[in-house]
C-alpha cells in the first residue's frame, strides 16, 4: 500500500486515547504481513515481531515504539436543549476547535458541530479573548429527548477531517501525531525485507501516549528490549515560534539528543544517517521528552533509548502538516540501524 | 438538492463566478430573460411588462479571505473579506485561487504556548494560509495576491432533517429563488442573485436601479442563537421556528404595512414564522429600500446557527417553509395587488 494512502486511512480513523481499537485494526492489517508474529497486550499495544538471523538466545532485541492514539473530546454533561459539554482527552487548545464539525460516538456515530457564544452577544473585548473549553459545546441539531436516548456522558467525539495532499510531498491531516510514526514503522519493516539483520525487531503501535505515555510503559516492560527507539513527531517551523526551537519540514527526520537519549545510540543514528546520505537534522531536548522514549528509558533496570521524530507543523490541531519524504527517510534510517546492531554494540551500551 | 451544491461552491465576495454559473444553469428555461450587469449580479426575469413589478433578491457571495502577500517561508498572508470572527479561522482547510489550491490554516502548537497566550484570540497578523510551499518562490507559483480563499465544507445531513455546511448565508436564499421561479405568477418577476453583500451591500443598489421594482423581497439567512448558555432573550431566531421576518436592523426599518402583509400571508397559509429579534447587522434591504425614490422592501430569512463559519446548521423544514411563504407573497400580490 502506498504510504500516502495508508496514512490517510489511519489518520481519518477514530482512535482517541483508551479507545484505539479502530485504528489498531487498520494498523494490524497493514503491518502484519511483515511480521513473524503479532501480539497484543492487555492495554492494547500491538507488537509486530520480526525475527533476526542471529543465534537463538543471543539476538539483540530492538523495540520501535510509535503511538497510535490521538487527542479527542469526551462528553461530560447533557445540557438543557440537548447541547453537550465536554472535556479534552489529551492536550487540546480550545481555540482550535470552534466551528468544527465532529463525529460523536454515541449509540451510533452522529455528526455534530462545536458551537460557542453567539457573536451578537459577544463584545468587541470578548472577541480578543480565546474561547475557553467550558463555554464550548457540541450541537447535534437534535431535540433534547433524542439526545438523551442516543448520548451518555463518557461518549467520545473527534474532529471530522479529511486528509489533504498539499504542495510537493506535504500532507495535512488530524492525528498525524503520531500516525506519522506508525507509517515510519511500516516503511522500516518494508525496508528490512530486503536487508539482513541479526537483531529481533519489535515494532509496537502503542496506546495512551497522549494522556501520559502509559502504553509504552507496559509495552517496554513486557518486551524487555536491549534498545528502545521511540518514533514521534516534533514541532516543525511555524509562525510565532523562533526558528531555533523547531525542525524544518522536508529536511529529514530529527534525531534527538539529550538526557533521555542513550549517547551511543544517538551517535550511531547520526553516523548511519551520514554514511547512507539520509537527510536528517538534530533536535535537542534538555530533559525527558514528551514521547514514548520517556517511559522506555526507565523501564525495568533501565533501557537505552532514542528518539527519531518527524517535523510537524500545527501539532494538536486538526490540520497537522508533515512531509511524506521525512517519513520515508526515517524508515530508511531505522532499517539501517537495525541491520547494524550486533551483540558487541549492545554490550557496549553499558560501558561508561 | 441544489442548495447542497450551491453551498459547496466557493464564492467569496468579488469571486462569485462559480456560484453564478450554477445558478445560470438552474434558471435556464425558467425565465424569459437572463442577464448580468457590470458588477456581476445575475438577473432572471419572467412576465415582462406585467404589473406590478416585483424583485426577489438573494446574495451569492460569502465571507472568506483574500491573499495579500507571502512570508519568506512560503506561507500566504491574508486579509478577511467580510465579517468573520478571527477565532473561527483556526485549524480549518481552505482552497486558494481559481485553481482551488488546497491549504490549511494552522495554529501554534499548544505545547509551545505560554498560559497567558492561550487566553487571547490569535490576531489576524499571526494567521496564515499554508499550502505546503517551502519558500516564497514556490508559493508564488501556486498563489497570487488577490486570490480568494474559501472555506471547504461538504454539505451533510445532521440531526433532525437539518443540513450542516458552509455559506448557507445566503445560498439558502439563492436556492429559494430558484425554487420560486419554477412557478408562474401574474406579475413581472425578476429574481436577482446579487454580488458583494458581505462587504457592504454593494451589488443590491445597482440591482434595484436596474430593475426599478414596485416591491422588493430579500430572502436571507440570519443568525439562530437558540444554543447552550444563551437565555431566551438572546435568541435572534430559533432553528426550526420557521422563516424569520425582519422588523429592523442596522440599515433598514421594515414598513409596518410590509410586516402586516407578510404575517397575514404566513397565517393564511399556516406557515410557521418568527420575528428576527435583533436590531443590528444588515442585508441588501438596507440598500434597496433607499434606492431610487425609495422602494417598498421586505426581508424573510432562513434561521442559521453558526453563521459565517464553515459549519453552519439550517433546518430543511425552515427552508421549505421559506419557499412556501415567498410563493405565497407573490401569489397574494398577483391576486390582490401591492400591500397598502
Amino acid at each position: 500500500m502506498e504510504i500516502r494512502r495508508f496514512l490517510a486511512d489511519i489518520c481519518e480513523t477514530h482512535g482517541i486515547s483508551g479507545y484505539e481499537h479502530n485504528v489498531s485494526a487498520l494498523v494490524r492489517a497493514a503491518l502484519c504481513r511483515y511480521a513473524d508474529e503479532v501480539r497484543q497486550d492487555k492495554m492494547g499495544n500491538v507488537a509486530f515481531y520480526k525475527r533476526g538471523e542471529g543465534e537463538e538466545g543471543k539476538r539483540p532485541r530492538i523495540l520501535l515504539s510509535a503511538h497510535m492514539d490521538e487527542i479527542g473530546l469526551m462528553v461530560t454533561k447533557i445540557e438543557e436543549g440537548g447541547f453537550l459539554r465536554f472535556a479534552p482527552v489529551g492536550g487540546i487548545d480550545p481555540r482550535t476547535i470552534v466551528g468544527q464539525e465532529v463525529i460523536l460516538f454515541g449509540r451510533e456515530a452522529m455528526p455534530g458541530v462545536i458551537g460557542a457564544k453567539p457573536p451578537h452577544l459577544t463584545s468587541e473585548e470578548d472577541r480578543e479573548k480565546g474561547h475557553e473549553m467550558e463555554t464550548l459545546y457540541i450541537d447535534l441539531a437534535l431535540p433534547e429527548q433524542k439526545v438523551r436516548k442516543l448520548v451518555a456522558p463518557g461518549d467520545l467525539a473527534m474532529i471530522k477531517r479529511e486528509s489533504l495532499a498539499l504542495a510537493g510531498n506535504t500532507f495535512a491531516a488530524k492525528a498525524l501525531d503520531d500516525r506519522a510514526g506508525v507509517a515510519v514503522m511500516l516503511c522500516c519493516l518494508r525496508g528490512l525485507e530486503k536487508m539482513r539483520h541479526n537483531a529481533d525487531v519489535f515494532a509496537v503501535a502503542t496506546v495512551q501516549e497522549e494522556v501520559g505515555v502509559r502504553g509504552a510503559t507496559v509495552s517496554a516492560y513486557g518486551i524487555v528490549p536491549d534498545i528502545g527507539i521511540a518514533i514521534d513527531v516534533t514541532h516543525g517551523d511555524m509562525p510565532g515560534v523562533p526558528e531555533h526551537e523547531t525542525s524544518q519540514l522536508g529536511k529529514g527526520p530529527a534525531i534527538c539528543l539529550g538526557p533521555n537519549i542513550h549517547p551511543k545510540v544517538g551517535a550511531e543514528l547520526l553516523r548511519l544517517a551520514k554514511e547512507h546520505r539520509i537527510p536528517h537534522q538534530t533536535e535537542v531536548s534538555p530533559g525527558p521528552t514528551g514521547t514514548d522514549a520517556r517511559a522506555i528509558q526507565v523501564t525495568r533496570g533501565g533501557i537505552p533509548a532514542a528518539l527519531v521524530s518527524i517535523p510537524l507543523r500545527y501539532m494538536h490541531t486538526s490540520v497537522e502538516l508533515a512531509d511524506l519524504e521525512d517519513i520515508k527517510q526515517a524508515g530508511r534510517l531505522l532499517a539501517y540501524f537495525i541491520a547494524t546492531v550486533d551483540t558487541a554494540f549492545v554490550e557496549g551500551l553499558k560501558c561508561y | 438538492m441544489l442548495l447542497r451544491r450551491l453551498a459547496e461552491a466557493p464564492g467569496v465576495s468579488g469571486d462569485e463566478g462559480e456560484v453564478r454559473a450554477i445558478l445560470r444553469e438552474e434558471v435556464e428555461g425558467r425565465a424569459e430573460e437572463i442577464f448580468c450587469d457590470a458588477m456581476g449580479n445575475l438577473y432572471a426575469r419572467k412576465g415582462k411588462g406585467k404589473k406590478p413589478r416585483v424583485m426577489l433578491v438573494a446574495h451569492m457571495d460569502e465571507v472568506g479571505l483574500i491573499v495579500t502577500g507571502y512570508e519568506k517561508s512560503g506561507l500566504l498572508r491574508i486579509d478577511k473579506v467580510g465579517g468573520i470572527d478571527n477565532r473561527v479561522l483556526i485549524s480549518k482547510p481552505v482552497v486558494v485561487g481559481k485553481d482551488r489550491v488546497p491549504g490549511v490554516i494552522g495554529a501554534k502548537a499548544i505545547h509551545l504556548q505560554k498560559p497567558a497566550e492561550r487566553k487571547k484570540a490569535i490576531p489576524l497578523e499571526n494567521i496564515f494560509v499554508d499550502i505546503g510551499a517551502r519558500s516564497q518562490d514556490e508559493a508564488e507559483k501556486m498563489a497570487k495576491p488577490g486570490d480568494y480563499v474559501s472555506f471547504t465544507a461538504k454539505t451533510v445531513d445532521i440531526g433532525d432533517n437539518c443540513l450542516c455546511g458552509k455559506a448557507f448565508d445566503d445560498r439558502a436564499g439563492c436556492a429559494v429563488l430558484v425554487d420560486v421561479l419554477k412557478e408562474d405568477y401574474d406579475l413581472e418577476l425578476t429574481a436577482v442573485f446579487t454580488v458583494q453583500e458581505e462587504v457592504g451591500l454593494r451589488g443590491a443598489g445597482v440591482a434595484a436601479y436596474t430593475v426599478q421594482p414596485d416591491l422588493a423581497l430579500v430572502v436571507e439567512s440570519t443568525s439562530a442563537s437558540d444554543v447552550a448558555g444563551t437565555k431566551e432573550q438572546g435568541h435572534v431566531t430559533k432553528l426550526g421556528g420557521g422563516p424569520a421576518i425582519t422588523l429592523m436592523d442596522s440599515s433598514y426599518i421594515a414598513p409596518q404595512t410590509m410586516v402586516n402583509f407578510l404575517v397575514k400571508i404566513a397565517e393564511k397559509l399556516a406557515v410557521p414564522y418568527q420575528f428576527r429579534h435583533l436590531a443590528t447587522a444588515s442585508t441588501d434591504a438596507g440598500r434597496i429600500s433607499q434606492s431610487l425614490e425609495g422602494i417598498m422592501t421586505g426581508v424573510i430569512s432562513v434561521p442559521c446557527r453558526y453563521i459565517h463559519s464553515p459549519a453552519c446548521i439550517i433546518s430543511q423544514e425552515d427552508w421549505h417553509n421559506t419557499v412556501r411563504l415567498v410563493k405565497g407573497v407573490l401569489n397574494a400580490i398577483a391576486e390582490g395587488g401591492l400591500p397598502t
